[in-house]
């Protein structure tokens, strides 16, 4: 029998033993999805012809005694954001609705060569710009823990997908905290992989020197076998890291930090951050400490700064990646009934095509480049990364990881940030810092908050290149966890299914 | 009263500045591995990359950035140690992502010069013109207008779209403003423009070729009153599609400029468009604000940093300069002005030279070249070079020499050579084009001449090889001077044992 | 720091071809300035002696061989047009042509 509680790891070690198989293991995802995601709306697509397709040939291959990669004949559920020749692809916008790419991005080439089956995609806000899925075209996405709430964004449908059973496995992107918010805020394990570590190619553009693709999964095992799977150089990415891929599968299993320097942010504790997240951030330092490990607070002054230059720099690159959407060669075309040019045609397009959020950042990011002010807006914000990248290499000499809260507080109520847009930038304080220094982190989830009962996120960080130290921690910590609870603290979320 | 060319120069001090665009010959494009090939079926040269589809990324090509080098080399400029791709941000439906990838201020090559020569009224002078910058960026697509006039029906109008010619790399050569060309402001431009071309053309990383747009060339121009010391407002001129387009085109923009001035009215800063049938310039749309192209470093690409080894490997192959190679070739082949003119003109300066390194005396290969063959290349309407190689010629001028061919003969040789019956040797062996005919009339001139001094031919007999001279004067008297002397000397002495 | 008027977001979103309502213009004004006064910040630590970082990683000089490869095909180019004629991608007429 299939069981979609089951880890990916377990479901893997199935599949291999011929307990069930991956058409079975498939059919029983897009039954779970047809089950719950009319209240979750974790998915805008779900593409069951092709993930069967893909299911039945790893079946076949399996039969032919074929060697498999591990994660052959599971289920992933993949962002809306990564092209996938043929198959739908919105960045959760109305301007790309009915685009089907030519073309496959490098991450989804990869799954597809690894045998990993691609249930569908997921809901996002808009072009990534967002923190709660509120700025999707097409709809929020719930927090599998409380339906009024959001799972966070913009990688909130993949997590989602993956807190309610949905999916094993998905891929999401990490701009500002992209993975790990939404990681934090729906329990489940979020890696932002390091800068460049995974191919960008085929992932639509938000902010070119900050996005960056990973992955979620369950358990820190289950992220270190996708990580592994969508890692690695890539030519068709100038950015992309020419070196070995860290060993985060072999770190995620070593259980052992013993003698590890793990260094506590002053910065981002305490003051900001809801007791009940900071309860159980304490209490999982505890744990790491009674594992061997040895706590160091250390200080990153200009890490306040950051979210005043994420906002800066991220608009700014955003502003001329969305250029291209101009109803000339795909996506939405509005407004040509003949009688215009081609200009006033784009600009109509766009009025109608963009969402609230991604204008006010495109204007954002026009304004910070426009002659007389970039210096004064993205001259400074990139002076500030350098500070930041500089708060993270001074650190990183007294300590092995760094830790901090993921999020200030836990999953908000739907609507109750979406008119301040300030506030809403609030959400990203702890995890931006990290993209702006293109090192990597995890989210993982360390207890649920005494005050809502909802899950708290730990996040780890790690030198660029180093991801092997977060899931080294992040495995060490998830089994202290365990045998301190006796259960995941995912097995805590209420059960979706039954009509 | 309007200014004719002489008064506005009288009165007024143009200065030059002038942008060339070069069209690389790289075999696939600026950023993407599509095929760069001139007339291929519209959008088949094209791929996510050069569509600027959603998630696309730029990869720099390696050649493009080998030739950018050898022409900063070429044009005695520092190559950057550390240079930088920008966006320049502007909306344009023939640029998929409306952003044009090209370089800012980090320019790969800069501080350059190129010394060019021109006629005056006091003899040769040499102008030097200062280079600013050598950038790199790439070509946009290419739009085709459909439908009629004004007033017709909504739909009409519209416009096509082919993008093989996106991303196709360009190099653009910038001058610093050209001061003191005085009334040689016009064939200033002209002269650098075509050294530029020659230079390019020498490199070999260029076709050059202006008609086609492989070459483009942007003029500036100003006027100042002479003796003022300043410098005026500036007007571009676009669309200069020949070496004596440029020429006019400066020449027309300064009697334009002029009488403005003359008017009392201002010069606006803008860009003009040349006309090629009237040898005017008109205005371009104007704009109802500058644009503001919000250039930033380009995230999705890394900074060229080109070592010094490298460079010092591709200086080894720049060739020699052009105008010193055709002042050295002119000394060493002793060859008229006219006649080099001619040669530069007919582009056969490389076929002669190779003629001549072949064996061939300079006079005769420049003679057959500029001759016979061309006047067969332009009933045929080809390259004289598509006709005949410079092995053939050399072979058929060392016959001619060596007296196995006469004059006509050779021509019939070339026919042959031209029909496709083979190489010169083959052509002559097949028609039998010996000159046999020739030697017989010689020897008739000889007999008669021994004939008519037979004591003098005794002491040849005997041995007074020098008293054949008087022999040999006697048979180059009969025959007009038009046998060759040393043939007539080696047949005579073979004749009277000799030999 | 000025205020941001709405004629100046007009600017703003004229140079994003975005066409704004008279209303929308007013509304992203307020935002606007209210967005820029929480991001202007940065200014306090962005002395003159800090290098810009537009890039978190140092790599350089990545290349690739100047090596053909094969393309879309015409169909799959013009899979996502709005509209296509001619094997070429249709778009209302393109104004200031020249």
């Amino acid at each position: 029998m299939t069981n979609i509680h089951a880890t990916a790891a377990q479901m893997a070690d199935s599949l291999a033993k011929k307990e069930f198989s991956a058409v079975e293991l498939t059919q029983a995802h897009l039954d779970r999805i047809a089950e719950v995601d009319g209240k979750v709306n974790a998915f805008l697509h779900v593409d069951s012809q092709g993930a069967l397709s893909q299911a039945k040939s790893v079946d076949e291959k399996r039969a032919a005694g074929e060697k498999l990669s591990p994660l052959a004949g599971i289920p992933l559920a993949l962002k809306d954001i990564l092209a996938q020749e043929g198959v739908p692809t919105t960045a959760g916008s109305k301007i790309l609705q009915g685009w089907r790419p030519p073309y496959d991005a490098t991450v989804v080439a990869k799954l597809k060569a690894a045998g990993v089956v691609i249930l569908g995609k997921t809901n996002m806000d808009e072009f990534a710009m967002g923190s709660s899925t509120e700025n999707s075209a097409y709809g929020t996405t719930q927090n599998p823990w409380d339906l009024t709430r959001t799972p966070g964004g913009s990688s909130g449908g993949s997590a989602a997908a993956v807190a309610a059973f949905e999916a094993p496995l998905a891929i999401g992107t990490d701009t500002g905290g992209s993975i790990r918010q939404p990681a934090a805020l729906t329990g489940i394990v979020g890696v932002k992989p390091t800068y460049g570590g995974v191919s960008r190619y085929g992932v639509v553009a938000y902010s070119s020197s900050l996005d960056q693709v990973g992955p979620f999964g369950r358990t820190v095992l289950d992220s270190a076998l996708l990580h592994e799977a969508i890692a690695g150089h890539d030519e068709r990415d100038s950015t992309s890291i020419n070196a070995p891929v860290p060993q985060v599968v072999t770190a995620a299993k070593k259980l052992d930090v013993k003698g590890m320097k793990i260094g506590v942010i002053k910065e981002l504790s305490g003051a900001g951050f809801q007791a009940g997240v900071s309860e159980r951030i304490n209490e999982a330092l505890d744990l790491l400490v009674e594992a061997g490990a040895q706590i160091v607070e250390v200080s990153c002054p200009n890490f306040e700064y950051a979210l005043a230059a994420y906002y800066l720099i991220a608009p700014s690159e955003a502003s001329s990646n969305l250029a291209r959407f101009d109803s000339m060669r795909y996506g939405l075309r509005v407004g040509d009934d003949g009688s215009k040019g081609a200009e006033e045609v784009m600009s109509i397009t766009r009025e109608a095509g963009f969402g609230k959020e991604v204008k006010r950042r495109i204007i954002l990011g026009t304004y910070a480049l426009s002659s007389g002010y970039y210096d004064a807006y993205y001259g400074s914000a990139q002076k500030v990364r350098t500070l930041v990248k500089q708060d993270f290499e001074k650190a990183f000499e007294k300590v092995d990881v760094l830790v901090s809260p993921v999020t200030p507080t836990t999953a908000f109520k739907i609507g109750e940030k979406s008119n301040d847009p300030v506030a809403m930038y609030l959400s990203d304080i702890a995890t931006i810092p990290v993209n702006m220094a293109g090192i990597g982190g995890m989210s993982l989830p360390v207890g649920l908050a005494k005050e809502d009962g909802l899950p708290v996120g730990l996040q780890i960080m790690a030198p660029v290149m180093q991801d092997d130290r977060f899931y080294r921690v992040g495995g060490t910590l998830e089994a202290a966890l365990l045998s301190k609870w006796g259960k995941p603290i995912l097995s805590n979320a209420p059960e979706l299914g039954g009509k | 009263m309007t200014l004719d060319y002489a008064g506005a120069t009288a009165k007024y001090e143009p200065t030059l500045g002038l942008e060339v665009h070069v069209e690389l010959n790289t075999k696939s494009k600026m950023f993407c591995s599509c095929a760069t090939e001139f007339g291929a079926e519209p959008n088949t040269q094209t791929c996510p990359v050069c569509l600027g589809l959603p998630g696309a990324l730029p990869v720099v090509n390696a050649k493009a950035i080998e030739s950018s080098i050898l022409i900063g080399l070429a044009l005695n400029c520092s190559i950057a140690p550390y240079s930088r791709f920008a966006r320049k941000n502007y909306f344009y439906p023939d640029m998929p992502k409306n952003f044009q990838t090209s370089q800012y201020d980090e320019p790969i090559c800069v501080d350059g010069y190129l010394d060019v020569e021109i006629e005056t009224d006091e003899g040769p002078q040499t102008f030097r013109v200062d280079i600013e910058r050598v950038h790199m960026e790439e070509d946009t697509g290419k739009s085709l207008h459909v439908g009629g006039s004004t007033g017709r029906i909504h739909g009409a109008e519209y416009s096509l779209l082919d993008y093989n010619r996106a991303g196709i790399p360009l190099v653009e050569i910038v001058t610093r403003i050209v001061p003191g060309t005085g009334k040689y402001a016009p064939q200033v431009a002209r002269a650098y423009v075509t050294e530029l071309r020659d230079i390019l053309r020498s490199l070999g990383v260029s076709d050059v070729k202006m008609e086609q747009g492989s070459l483009r060339c942007d003029a500036n121009v100003s006027l100042a009153p002479i003796g003022s010391g300043k410098l005026g407002t500036r007007s571009e001129t676009k669309n200069v599609n020949s070496l004596r387009s440029v020429e006019r085109a400066v020449s027309g923009e300064i009697e334009r400029q002029a009488n403005r001035l003359e008017a009392g009215e201002r010069i606006i800063q803008e860009t003009r468009h040349f006309l090629e049938e009237s040898g005017q310039t008109r205005p371009g749309r104007s704009k109802e604000q500058a644009e503001d192209y919000r250039y930033f470093p380009e995230p999705d690409l890394v900074p060229v940093t080109p070592d010094a080894k490298w460079i010092e490997e591709l200086r080894t192959r720049i060739p020699e300069k052009p105008s010193v190679r055709r002042k050295r070739l002119q000394i060493e082949w002793n060859c008229p002005d006219k006649e080099m003119a001619s040669l530069i003109n007919a582009e056969l300066l490389d076929v002669v030279e190779e003629t001549i390194k072949l064996g061939a005396e300079p006079t005769r290969a420049r003679t057959w070249w500029l001759g016979e063959i061309s006047r067969l290349a332009n009933e045929k309407e080809v390259a004289p070079t598509s006709l005949i190689t410079a092995k053939d010629v050399a072979e058929i001028i060392a016959l001619i020499v060596g007296g196995e061919l006469t004059d006509k003969l050779a021509r019939q040789v070339v026919e042959g050579v031209i029909a496709g019956e083979g190489s010169a040797s083959v052509v002559i062996e097949k028609r039998g084009l010996k000159v046999v005919s020739d030697d017989s009339a010689l020897m008739a001139a000889i007999d008669a001449a021994i004939a008519a001094q037979p004591d003098t031919a005794d002491r040849v007999r005997g041995g007074n090889i020098p008293a054949a001279g008087a022999l040999i004067g006697a048979v180059m008297k009969a025959t007009g001077g038009a046998a060759d002397a040393a043939k007539v000397r080696e047949l005579l002495l073979k004749h009277l044992g000799q030999g | 720091m000025a205020a941001i008027s709405r004629d100046d977001v007009a600017h703003l979103a004229k140079l994003a071809r975005i066409e704004m309502t008279p209303d929308e213009l007013d509304h992203m004004a307020t935002e606007l300035e209210s967005i820029l006064g929480a991001v202007k910040r940065v200014q306090e630590v962005a002395t003159s002696d800090i290098a810009p970082t537009s890039h978190p990683l140092a790599i350089f000089n990545v290349f690739r061989e100047d090596v053909v490869k094969p393309s879309l095909t015409n169909e799959q180019s013009l899979s996502g047009a709005p509209a296509k004629a001619e094997d070429r991608f249709k778009v209302p007429q393109i104004l200031g042509e020249e």
